[in-house]
């Protein structure tokens, strides 16, 4: 088994690499220059020289490139420009947030968005199948950032229950985490319903109806055990999206996240940063694809006995 | 004589039913479909009010002129949708908003389809080594989320409309690249490339006069789909204050500026927030529409 897991984390050290390397690539052809950004306008042309000596800009790209990703094999993001602190130090501070917020969200829309898809190719032609259908199709449709300032809208400015600004509090993460995984669920509910209208087409569940298995069992073990592995890919891959588009719901909560960092190190052309919190957000994608097919090997047979022994 | 112009005009009719069955069909399928119907109509209304914008208010004055003695005003006869913190027609703000949304999205979700389709071509039509290193730098592609990615390259180049165009349009580079490479790799092997081959047909001719055109379906509708993305991403990224920059009227950049002001004039926020809504919406019931009548087997 662990044969597996070290062959699919080997895997995922060059997609990280060539991840990390694009968004160095794009924010090295930056046109402003980290001199202005360190220095101010007015600057001479050798103190303008030292600092570009200090950080290793006067170095050929591949080199610079190098040299980062040696230094975060250590952890080291480099130092921001702007506060001159590690930008370690920053991400550090702001991660915990982001992770709540988005392991909230997952968590809601996966109980949310399971049992009404199973529920939904269960009963297909029913009134609650359509009309969570249509649900869905609205779901897609709304943009994250109005949704929450609709719920702002509704709940703190209308009905006074809970705060405008997301904080890690129960009540604060109540309207970041609806807000970010509202767009999510229709997609997660979609693919559960279509999975579990494939899977109870299957003869095993008119073999498992016929011996007399009960209804709750049938649709239970036999048929949503096999439908989840499609499920299970969506919600890994909704990670990736939920971190992007949690950039925009701590923007609509003032939330104090990874993607306010990010946000604030665009605003003031703090490059590190900017990178820092791109690629931690990139490694986190890696790992969770990384969890997404660990997990796989224990719910699929098929590939435990791939590696099991005798092989 | 009249019996060669007889013969012409019945083969004519003949070639005329012939070609038509196919097309009709679609039609007939599409048509059926209610929500499809619902899609069409209501992105035609989208995009006529886009079209005709400046006859439903002006630009200059409306759109764009201050007036400070009606600022924050609600929905009346005069303001539709009321004004904003500046005095300005929400309703014209909102009109204009949909031109800037549907050109620049239609622009880039155009760049996309031209570099991914190209690379998507390349990578099934010639195959080997290339497919190989044009299909695995998509896929470290596709690990980054596109917002991320269209952030990081307005964050490095800077805001304005073309970098925001050529951020959402790379971003979505890989979605075109796989979906024409393996349409490409289904259509290759047919005899009819063969044939063309046959007869002497380069390489560029058999992608494009032959190849791509029978892989016209998924990528129609991959089209309608991406830019229904694409309209979202000018928001979000224009919300961020990465895109269109005020006073230009986007909806995105309308909701960041109402937002300050929404207590007490939702209105503020609601109709952009709307328009945004019903341009996906509307965009998304076009794409499943297309996708079920264009290839029926897809609906299983």
């Amino acid at each position: 088994m662990y044969k597996y897991v070290i062959k699919r984390l080997l895997a995922l050290i060059p997609v990280i690499l060539g991840v990390i390397f694009i968004i160095y690539l794009i924010l090295y052809l930056t046109p402003g220059d980290a001199v202005t950004t360190i220095l101010g306008v007015n600057y001479t042309e050798e103190a303008a020289e030292r600092v570009r000596e200090e950080l290793g800009l006067n170095q050929p790209f591949l080199v610079q490139f190098g040299t980062y990703v040696l230094n975060l094999c250590r952890l080291d993001f480099g130092n921001s420009y702007i506060t001159g602190l590690p930008v370690i130090e920053q991400i550090a501070a702001r991660f915990p947030a982001t992770f709540i917020l988005v392991f909230v969200s997952m968590a809601l829309c996966t109980i949310l968005s399971l049992p009404v898809g199973v529920q939904s190719a269960v009963k297909p032609n029913s009134f609650f199948s359509n009309f969570t259908s249509a649900l869905s199709m609205i779901g897609i449709a709304l943009p994250t950032f109005w949704l929450g300032l609709m719920l702002i809208l509704w709940f703190s400015v209308g009905l006074g229950w809970l705060p405008s600004t997301g904080s890690l509090s129960v009540k604060g993460l109540i309207l970041p985490s609806i807000t970010l995984c509202a767009s999510f669920m229709a997609g997660t509910m979609r693919t559960t319903r279509s999975s579990m209208l494939e899977a109870l087409n299957q003869d095993y569940i008119r073999t498992a109806k016929a011996k007399g298995v009960a209804h709750k069992d049938v649709i239970n073990k036999h048929a949503l055990k096999n439908a989840l592995l499609p499920v299970i890919t969506v919600i890994g891959m909704n990670v990736g999206s939920q971190l992007g588009g949690s950039v925009l719901t701590e923007t609509v909560f003032a939330f104090p996240g990874l993607g306010r960092l990010l946000m604030d190190g665009i605003n003031t052309r703090d490059t590190p940063t900017v990178l820092g919190a791109l690629v931690v957000m990139a490694l986190c994608i890696g790992l969770c694809n990384l969890l997404v097919d660990i997990i796989f090997a224990f719910v699929d047979p098929r590939i435990k006995s791939q590696y099991s022994k005798g092989r | 004589m009249e019996e060669t112009k007889k013969i012409i005009t019945r083969k004519e009719i003949l070639k005329q039913f012939k070609k038509k069955t196919q097309f009709q069909e679609i039609l007939t399928r599409f048509l059926r479909n209610r929500l499809a119907i619902v899609g069409i109509v209501m992105f035609a209304i989208i995009l006529l009010i886009a079209i005709f914008a400046p006859l439903l208010a002006d630009y200059q004055t409306e759109a764009l002129g201050m007036n400070p003695s009606e600022r924050l005003q609600g929905p009346s006869m005069a303001h539709w949708f009321g004004t904003d913190e500046m005095g300005r027609d929400v309703f014209a703000r909102v009109v204009h908003g949909a031109r800037t949304s549907l050109s620049i999205g239609f622009i880039a979700t155009l760049f996309s389809l031209l570099i991914g389709g190209a690379l998507g071509a390349i990578a099934g039509y010639v195959g080997g080594w290339l497919d190989e290193v044009i299909m695995r730098v998509m896929d470290v592609m596709l690990c980054l989320p596109e917002m991320l990615l269209a952030i990081a390259i307005v964050a490095a180049f800077g805001t304005s409309t073309t970098n925001m165009v050529i951020a959402i349009g790379i971003s979505r580079v890989p979605r075109f690249a796989r979906i024409v490479r393996s349409s490409v790799l289904t259509v290759r092997g047919m005899e009819y490339v063969e044939a063309a081959r046959a007869i002497g047909a380069n390489s560029f001719t058999i992608v494009t006069r032959h190849v791509l055109m029978n892989c016209l379906a998924p990528i129609i509708v991959q089209i309608s789909l991406i830019f229904a993305s694409a309209i979202l991403a000018i928001s979000s990224l224009s919300f961020l204050g990465l895109g269109i920059q005020p006073p230009a009227p986007e909806w995105g950049n309308m909701l960041a500026t109402g937002r300050q002001y929404m207590r007490g004039n939702s209105h503020l926020v609601l109709a952009p927030g709307l328009a945004i809504f019903f341009s996906i919406f509307s965009l998304n019931l076009l794409g499943d529409g297309l996708r079920d009548a264009l290839d029926p087997r897809l609906k299983q």
